[in-house]
């Protein structure tokens, strides 16, 4: 009984997420400036590694966390380094 | 599934609801990202999932695997508090580059730059320039 609960609310979450993806991705193709389409690209960092840690529960296994942390690092790093070349117009003075 | 179905009842009540609530809020904060005008609005909708939203979802998979493991599975602490540390930066960094480009064009929706006061002792009391 747990587990077919713990299976749908994991599954509707999954698509939840994968919604919030969808609509992040409207925002990077659509953006109107580039300053829309870095932060469309932040919030689908987030959403991705919100997603794996679902996977990580719906398998049992933590190596989709190790997966999500590189995720949230490699988000942090491209996110700063656009937002720095928006601002100057290079990323290393 | 097999794990799924060790894990009790009190244990899986609260994963679900924290995962709904986590996926919840991340698709909320979505829709706000794509519905708001500007993009001085539009930045403040992403941080509903950055904060409590990535929060809740760790703090299942916590749940999840303290009591599947019969110990403390506290690595999930790493995520949380790299996106509490990272999220001000980006978008702060963020919306300086926004801030600075508008500026530079000439736009008349944001407010113009101070002025730089050059010497004057009350210069430490008014923003620095962007």
């Amino acid at each position: 009984m747990t587990a077919t609960l713990l299976l749908w609310s994991i599954f509707l979450a999954q698509i939840l997420l994968v919604a919030a993806m969808a609509c992040a991705t409207f925002r990077v193709l659509r953006g109107p400036r580039a300053q829309d389409r870095v932060l469309g690209l932040d919030t689908l960092y987030v959403n991705a590694t919100m997603l794996l840690l679902t996977f990580g529960i719906r398998t049992g296994s933590t190596l989709y966390f190790e997966a999500a942390l590189i995720i949230a690092l490699l988000g942090f790093v491209a996110t700063a380094a656009l937002a720095k070349f928006l601002m100057r117009g290079e990323v290393i003075e | 599934m097999t794990h799924l179905a060790d894990l009790p009842v009190w244990a899986a009540i609260p994963v679900a609801l924290l995962l709904l609530l986590g996926a919840s809020l991340a698709l909320i904060g979505s829709i706000g990202f794509v519905r708001l005008r500007s993009f001085y609005e539009r930045v403040h909708a992403p941080t509903l999932g950055t904060t409590m939203g990535i929060g809740s979802v760790l703090l299942a998979s916590m749940l999840c695997f303290t009591v599947l493991q019969s110990r403390l599975v506290l690595h999930e602490i790493l995520i949380a508090v790299f996106m509490i540390v990272t999220t001000p930066i980006t978008l702060m960094l963020l919306a300086r580059a926004a801030l600075y480009r508008d500026r530079s064009e000439g736009s008349d929706d944001v407010p113009a730059a101070p002025p730089v006061q050059t010497g004057a002792p009350s210069a430490q009391d008014t923003a620095p320039p962007v």
